[in-house]
């Protein structure tokens, strides 16, 4: 089991969400969160301050698959959130020892 | 009552009624003879007038709360956002019972030989006020209920030191803002506002004239006039000098701006200024509270001709055309420099634009006002970004940069724009009701009692506000401490937060 943790642009959240549901999965948990990377932030001034915004908003989703699936979400998260844009996000795999679902007790990938 | 007619003048009253001596005589002949009857008939408020000056009155309110409430809490940052809101909120209140004390006292009523700086304490407690009494207005023969009057005027005293809160927010105790402006009002406000406003009822000038002119022998005249001059000098030492300010200008916004500026440099920058972001939290609130002031800014200038008429339109009318001009010159003027036209920027300038009108709407022509509106708003620009960041004061809301630059460009437009030539209604009787030139203008004359007003104001409440933070400071402090002040005031000073999300 792995989760894939994805840092997307927020307005692709729904096209991400609907390529994963195609693949079956079911559920995932999303965040928004700030940070940077190789997209520059913007300026804003509000009379005569100016303020370099250097943080930009972003939507992170985890999501946590069955191993052999997680080729397929990566591809389904890249071909939904990619805008070819500098800022389209990133994709981390990080592994996952043990699952539990709270309502019935079902263990690692019945659980999932 | 037309405006012309009130340009007919005391003055001119007083000259002209030589012709009518016989009528006078008349008069005083049936006063001899039936002193029972000698008083004059009661003037009575007109029900217009009486309506139109309550509505003004709850007009000007709403500019303070919510209008200006929610303008200042906009800007500052959701932690800072209640504290504003009460800080607004508890002054108006405050001012309130401040006024029905003894402030409207001390701003509006004679105290004999110190008339000209302070009124007295005739009317504290609202000492023999009542639903009869009325006072004048500026024409001849019209009266409003004094109760109308009083609380017009109180709207202005509460809305006034509120202005001053946005320059210090986000960083004093809430305490020392109330012990603050308890002070600022009764050493600062109600002396500026007598200075200003107070003027002899046009009545009594006018019989006064009426009874020089009926004088027939030197001593009677000598007597007539003595008692002429004893009226006219009855007044504030700035309305007797032939300032102009129909609706605040000195009073209200170079007051509260340099007031402002003052208790900035004072309490020192915020918390992380210069370094940590500190954007407005919510422009869509400050875009309600800009226009919650236009709208009430009507009863604030409209309203300031105490009565319901020509030159009441006149100001209604100058307050939409400068406050429009304003606000699209300040768009303008930030696409150019800064590259985007802003919200805030547009808002910011109907605010310069309603500032710099208001010593206006009543003197200025329409287009005088408009051309006011084009100028204000790229000075303000000027102040509220390169000067402020030049010297590096925290004037967090702008206090200064907006209040008192377009109090000041106001209140000297005002004395150009008053010109007949340029539209302007002339200077009027009732104006310069110690002089002889009504229906005179000279720019130079205007002009120096114009800076006079200004310069005035801006040492009298730039210095004595210095005086009144050194004393709230040494008795309670001004500012939170650190660690309140990062967490925001909203937590620390008043145990709640704005939103709860």
């Amino acid at each position: 089991m792995k989760i894939v943790m994805a840092i997307i642009k927020p307005f692709k959240l729904e096209e991400v969400r609907d390529a994963l549901t195609a693949l079956g999965i079911h559920g995932l948990t999303v965040t928004e969160v700030k940070g940077f990377g190789r997209q520059k932030g913007h300026t804003e001034i509000y009379r005569g301050a100016e303020y370099a915004v250097s943080f930009l908003p972003k939507v992170k989703i985890e999501v946590a698959v069955a191993s052999e699936l997680v080729d397929k979400a990566i591809g389904a998260i890249v071909g939904a959130a990619k805008t070819g844009q500098i800022g389209d996000g990133k994709i981390f795999v990080i592994a996952l020892d043990h699952a539990v679902r709270i309502r019935t007790g079902e263990a690692d990938a019945a659980a999932l | 009552m037309t405006f012309e007619t009130r340009r007919a003048g005391w003055i001119a009253a007083a000259v002209g009624l030589v012709c009518v001596v016989g009528f006078a005589d008349v008069a005083l002949a049936q006063t001899t003879a039936a002193p029972a009857a000698a008083a004059a008939p009661a003037l009575v408020p007109n029900k217009g007038d009486t309506a139109w000056m309550l509505i003004c009155s709850a007009l000007v309110l709403m500019m303070s709360i919510p209008g200006l409430a929610l303008f200042y809490g906009g800007l500052v940052r959701a932690k800072n956002m209640a504290s504003v809101l009460t800080q607004v909120f508890a002054i108006v209140s405050l001012v309130g019972v401040i006024w029905t004390l003894y402030g409207y006292s001390l701003a509006f009523t004679d105290s004999g030989s110190l008339t000209p700086y302070v009124g007295g304490l005739g009317k504290a407690f609202l000492m023999g006020v009542d639903a009869n009494s009325t006072v004048p207005t500026f024409s001849n023969g019209v009266v409003i209920p004094e109760f109308a009057y009083f609380v017009f005027q109180m709207t202005f005293a509460m809305i006034t030191p509120a202005l001053i809160v946005g320059a210090f927010a986000e960083r004093i105790k809430f305490s020392a803002v109330m012990l603050f402006i308890l002070l600022w009002v009764t050493v600062i406000y109600f002396p500026i506002a007598h200075w200003v406003w107070f003027i002899p009822a046009p009545d009594d000038v006018a019989a006064a004239a009426k009874a020089v002119a009926a004088a027939a022998d030197g001593a009677a005249k000598t007597a007539a006039q003595a008692k002429l001059d004893e009226i006219t000098g009855s007044a504030g030492w700035l309305a007797g000098s032939g300032a102009l300010d129909f609706a605040g200008g000195t009073v209200v916004h170079i007051n509260a701006g340099i007031a402002g500026l003052v208790g900035a440099l004072i309490i020192g920058k915020r918390v992380g200024y210069g370094k940590d972001l500190m954007p407005p939290h919510s422009l869509t609130m400050t875009m309600i509270g800009a226009s919650l002031l236009w709208v009430g800014w009507f009863g604030f200038n409209a309203g300031s001709n105490l009565e319901s008429n020509g030159t009441t339109a006149l100001a209604f009318v100058n307050t939409m055309v400068a406050t429009a001009a304003a606000a699209l010159s300040w768009l303008l003027a930030e696409w150019i420099i800064k590259g985007k036209p802003s919200l805030l920027g547009i808002c910011s300038g109907a605010v310069a634009g309603l500032v710099a009108v208001t010593p206006a709407s009543g003197f200025a022509g329409p287009i005088g006002a408009l051309v006011l509106g084009l100028i204000v708003s790229p000075v303000c620009l000027f102040f509220v970004s390169t000067v402020k960041n030049t010297f590096h004061y925290d004037d967090a809301l702008d206090v200064f940069g907006i209040h008192c630059i377009g109090g000041i460009i106001g209140a000297l437009g005002t004395g150009i724009l008053v010109n007949p030539a340029l539209g302007g209604v002339g200077i009027t009787d009732y104006t310069n009701f110690a002089g002889n030139n009504a229906g005179t203008y000279d720019f130079a004359t205007q002009m120096i009692a114009q800076g006079k007003a200004v310069l005035a104001t801006l040492v009298w409440s730039g210095v004595g506000s210095a005086i009144l933070y050194k004393i709230v400071d040494m008795a309670i402090g001004l500012r939170p401490t650190t660690d309140a002040e990062r967490e925001g005031l909203d937590i620390t000073a008043h145990g709640e937060r704005a939103y709860n999300m």
